[in-house]
C-alpha cells in the first residue's frame, strides 16, 4: 500500500504571528510547527505502515525552509519527503493549494491519500476536499477513527453529536482530525537519518495538468480584505449571585445588548 | 572552532525538550513526593528510543553520538533530576562498558534489549568499605568449574531494584607487582534472577528521591563463566573507565538542574513584585542571574566538549576523555549546587516550599558533586593529570 500524507508547516503560535503588508502571513520570520491536524494524518499512515508495511510519503507545499517539516516526518518514519516550492506559487489560497497539491499528486503512486482537516494558520477545512475533486476520488473528512480492510478503507466520521462509519474504496482521501491518535515522538536516530534522506523537490513545471491560472496568488481567488493578530479579550466581569439573581443579571445584561 | 550545534542536534534537542516538557515535567512533583520509580516514564522513553542513544544500530541502538546523549540527560535534568540519573546510569554504566569490552556475543545478548528499554541497566561497584577507595573491593568472584560464584554486597546502586542486567565488579584474587600483592579485580554480567542476587534495603534520599537506589546482595550466586566482561583482572580500569563515560552524563544531568532552576528562576523574578516593582528590576538580582547564567554556559561547553572528546575516542579509540569529563563533572555540579542554591534565595520564602520547585533542584544538584566520583575525586584525577 502506497500512503502519501500531506503535511503543513504552520506558525507556532507561541511565538506570535507577522504578517506581509499583502495580509498574507510572513512565515518565514515565524517559528513553526507541523500542523497538528496533520500530525494525526501522518500518525495514522505511520500506524498503517507498522501494521500492514505500506510506504509512507510526506508531501508539502511551501518555502524552501519547509523542507524541516518533512526532515521531522522522516525522523517519526516517513519513507520519502516531497517539497513544492517556487516562487510563482507563493500567496496561494486553499484553492491554488490544492490545485498545486493534485498536479504533484499526479505524478506520484497511492492508494490512499492523508490531509489533516485544517490547518491551525487558516481553518478553512477546504484544501482536503478539494484535492479529491481535482483527483476524482473519493473523500471522507473528519476521520476520528480509520482501518484498512482488504482494498478499502473503514472510516468514523465525526458528526456533530455522533459519528458514521463510512466505507470507501482505495484510491481515496481522508481528512483527519487531531483526536484521531496520539503522534509518536521522532527518535533521536531517526532525526539522523532524516538529514540524511534526500528530499525532492518540485518546482512549477513538475506539477502536471494544472493550469497557471489556478497557482499562486493570482490564481486565488480568495481576497484578503484585512488581517491583524487575534484582539484580546477583557477579562470580563466576575461577580457572585445566588442562582435566581445570577439568572436575571443574565438575561438583564444580554436584554441590553440587544441579544434577547 | 566551531560552537554551533547542527540541525540535526538542534532538532533533537526540541524534541527532548518537547518530550520533558510533556512527559516528564507534570509528574516531577508527583516522583519527588513518592519515592516511586516512574514506570510509565521510562516505558514511554523506550518507546521514544532515549535508552540507547549512543549505541550503534546494529545492537538496536538509536546510532547517535555521545552529544545527542547528552543532551537528552540534560533536557531531561531541567524538569527533573530522577529521570534523567535513570537514563545516565543505564546508558553510560551499564551499556556502555557491554560496548566497549563486552564479546561479540555479550553485545549482541544483551545490548538490543538494553537499546531498546525492553531491559534497564544497572552498575555496582561501590560496597561500604569501598567508596572513593575502588581498590577496597569486599565482594569476591571465585571460578567454580563453568560458573563464577559471587558473594558480597554493593551499596547505593542507582536502578537498583528496576534494572534487568548488571554489570558488578568483583575481586578474583591477587596479583603481585613489583613485590606488593594487590587485589586483582574483574567485571561481570550479572542478570536479574538469578539465585543467590537479591535485593537490601531502598536508601531513603535527599534529592532524586524517584530513583530506585537499592543495596545488591550476592549469596553464592552463580553466573556462567561467559558473564566475565572483559579480561579477568581487568576490572579496575573497566570501572574507572566506565565511570569517565559515566561523568559525562551526570555533569549533563548537572547542567539542565542549573538551567532549569535558571529558567524558573527568570520567570519568577518577572512576576514577582516588592516595593512596587517586579525583583527583576533589583540591580541585585539581575547581576545574580547574570552570574547564574554565565555559569551554567560554561558548564554546557564543557559538557559538550567531554562529549565530543567521547565521541572522538569511538572513532579512534586512543582519545582520552578522563580529565575533560572530570573537568565537566566538576564544574557543572559545582555549578548545578551553586544556582540552584541563588535560586531558592532569590524565590525568598516561596522558594523554601516544595510548591516552587527549584526547592527540589537544589536537594537534586547536591547528588551530582558526590556520586560517579566526588568532585574530590574529580580534582584528584584534573590535578593528576597536571602534574604527572
Amino acid at each position: 500500500m502506497k500512503i502519501v500524507v500531506c503535511i503543513k508547516q504552520v506558525p507556532d503560535t507561541k511565538g506570535g504571528v507577522k504578517f506581509n503588508p499583502d495580509g498574507t502571513l510572513d512565515r518565514a520570520s515565524m517559528m513553526t510547527i507541523m500542523n497538528p491536524d496533520d500530525k494525526a494524518g501522518l500518525e495514522a499512515a505511520l500506524r498503517l505502515k507498522d501494521e500492514y508495511g505500506a510506504e509512507v510519503t510526506v508531501l508539502t507545499m511551501g518555502l524552501p525552509k519547509a523542507e524541516e517539516v518533512l526532515r521531522e516526518a522522516i525522523a517519526m518514519g516517513a519513507d520519502k519527503g516531497v517539497l513544492v516550492t517556487d516562487r510563482v506559487l507563493g500567496g496561494a489560497d486553499t484553492w491554488a493549494t490544492s490545485q498545486t497539491l493534485a498536479g504533484a499528486l499526479r505524478n506520484m503512486e497511492y492508494d490512499l491519500i492523508i490531509t489533516g482537516r485544517q490547518a491551525i494558520d487558516g481553518d478553512t477545512a477546504q484544501v482536503g476536499p478539494q484535492i479529491s475533486e481535482h483527483l476524482n476520488i473519493p473523500v471522507i473528512s473528519y476521520a476520528q477513527n480509520l482501518k484498512v480492510e482488504g482494498d478499502s478503507v473503514i472510516v468514523e466520521r465525526q458528526f456533530d453529536d455522533r459519528y458514521h462509519v463510512l466505507k470507501a474504496k482505495m484510491p481515496c482521501l481522508i481528512t483527519a482530525l487531531a483526536e484521531l491518535n496520539e503522534p509518536r515522538y521522532m527518535t533521536p536516530g531517526g532525526i539522523f537519518d532524516a538529514y540524511k534522506a534526500e528530499i525532492t523537490v518540485w518546482g512549477r513545471a513538475d506539477l502536471k495538468d494544472v493550469e497557471d491560472s489556478n497557482l499562486g496568488l493570482k490564481g486565488s481567488p480568495t481576497q484578503i480584505a484585512k488581517a491583524s493578530d487575534k484582539v484580546r479579550k477583557g477579562s470580563g466581569e466576575v461577580v457572585t449571585l445566588d442562582p435566581a439573581e445570577a439568572a436575571s443579571y443574565i438575561t438583564g445584561k444580554l436584554a441590553e445588548k440587544h441579544v434577547i | 572552532m566551531d560552537f554551533t550545534l547542527s540541525k540535526e542536534h538542534e532538532m533533537a534537542r526540541s524534541l527532548f525538550r518537547e518530550f520533558a516538557e510533556k512527559e516528564v515535567k507534570p509528574l516531577a512533583i508527583e516522583v519527588d513526593e513518592t519515592e516511586e520509580f516512574p514506570v510509565e516514564t521510562v516505558k514511554k522513553m523506550a518507546k521514544a528510543g532515549f535508552l540507547g542513544i549512543p549505541i550503534p544500530k546494529e545492537y538496536g541502538g538509536q546510532g547517535c553520538d555521545v552529544l545527542t546523549y547528552a543532551m537528552c540527560v540534560e533536557e531531561l535534568a531541567k524538569v527533573c533530576g530522577t529521570t534523567s540519573i535513570i537514563v545516565s546510569a543505564h546508558t553510560s554504566l551499564c551499556c556502555d562498558p557491554i560496548l566497549t569490552y563486552g564479546t561479540e556475543e555479550q553485545k549482541q545478548k544483551y545490548l538490543p534489549d538494553l537499546a531498546s528499554g525492553r531491559k534497564l541497566g544497572a552498575f555496582g561497584l561501590t560496597e561500604p568499605g569501598a567508596g572513593t577507595d575502588a581498590q577496597g573491593q569486599q565482594t569476591k568472584a571465585v571460578l567454580d568449574g563453568d560458573e563464577w560464584v559471587l558473594n558480597g554486597s554493593k551499596i547505593f546502586i542507582t536502578n537498583g531494584k528496576q534494572a534487568d542486567v548488571y554489570i558488578v565488579i568483583a575481586v578474583t584474587g591477587t596479583v603481585e607487582k613489583n613485590g606488593r600483592k594487590s587485589k586483582e579485580i574483574s567485571a561481570f554480567i550479572v542478570e536479574k534472577g538469578t539465585p543467590g542476587f537479591t535485593f537490601g534495603t531502598k536508601e531513603k534520599k535527599m534529592g532524586i528521591r524517584g530513583s530506585s537506589t537499592y543495596e545488591l546482595i550476592f549469596t553464592d550466586c552463580r553466573i556462567p563463566k561467559e558473564n566475565l566482561l572483559g579480561q579477568k583482572g581487568k576490572g579496575f580500569g573497566i570501572a574507572m573507565h566506565t565511570l569517565d563515560g559515566g561523568r559525562i552524563g551526570v555533569a549533563a544531568q548537572a547542567l539542565g538542574i542549573g538551567e532549569g532552576a535558571l529558567d524558573r528562576t527568570v520567570a519568577y523574578v518577572k512576576e514577582r513584585k516588592q516595593f512596587g516593582r517586579t525583583i527583576a528590576q533589583f540591580q541585585n538580582t539581575q547581576f545574580q542571574l547574570a552570574n547564574m547564567a554565565t555559569q551554567a554556559q560554561a558548564a554546557q561547553l564543557l559538557v559538550y566538549r567531554a562529549a565530543r572528546m567521547k565521541d572522538q575516542y569511538a572513532k579512534d579509540h586512543k582519545t582520552s576523555y578522563s580529565v575533560e569529563a572530570a573537568q565537566a563533572k566538576l564544574y557543572a555540579a559545582e555549578m548545578a549546587m551553586d544556582v540552584t542554591t541563588k535560586a531558592v534565595q532569590l524565590h525568598g520564602g516561596y522558594g523554601y516550599t516544595r510548591e516552587y520547585e527549584v526547592e527540589r533542584m537544589m536537594r537534586d544538584a547536591k547528588i551530582t558533586e558526590i556520586y560517579e566520583g566526588t568532585s574530590e575525586v574529580q580534582r584528584m584525577v584534573i590535578s593528576g593529570a597536571l602534574l604527572k
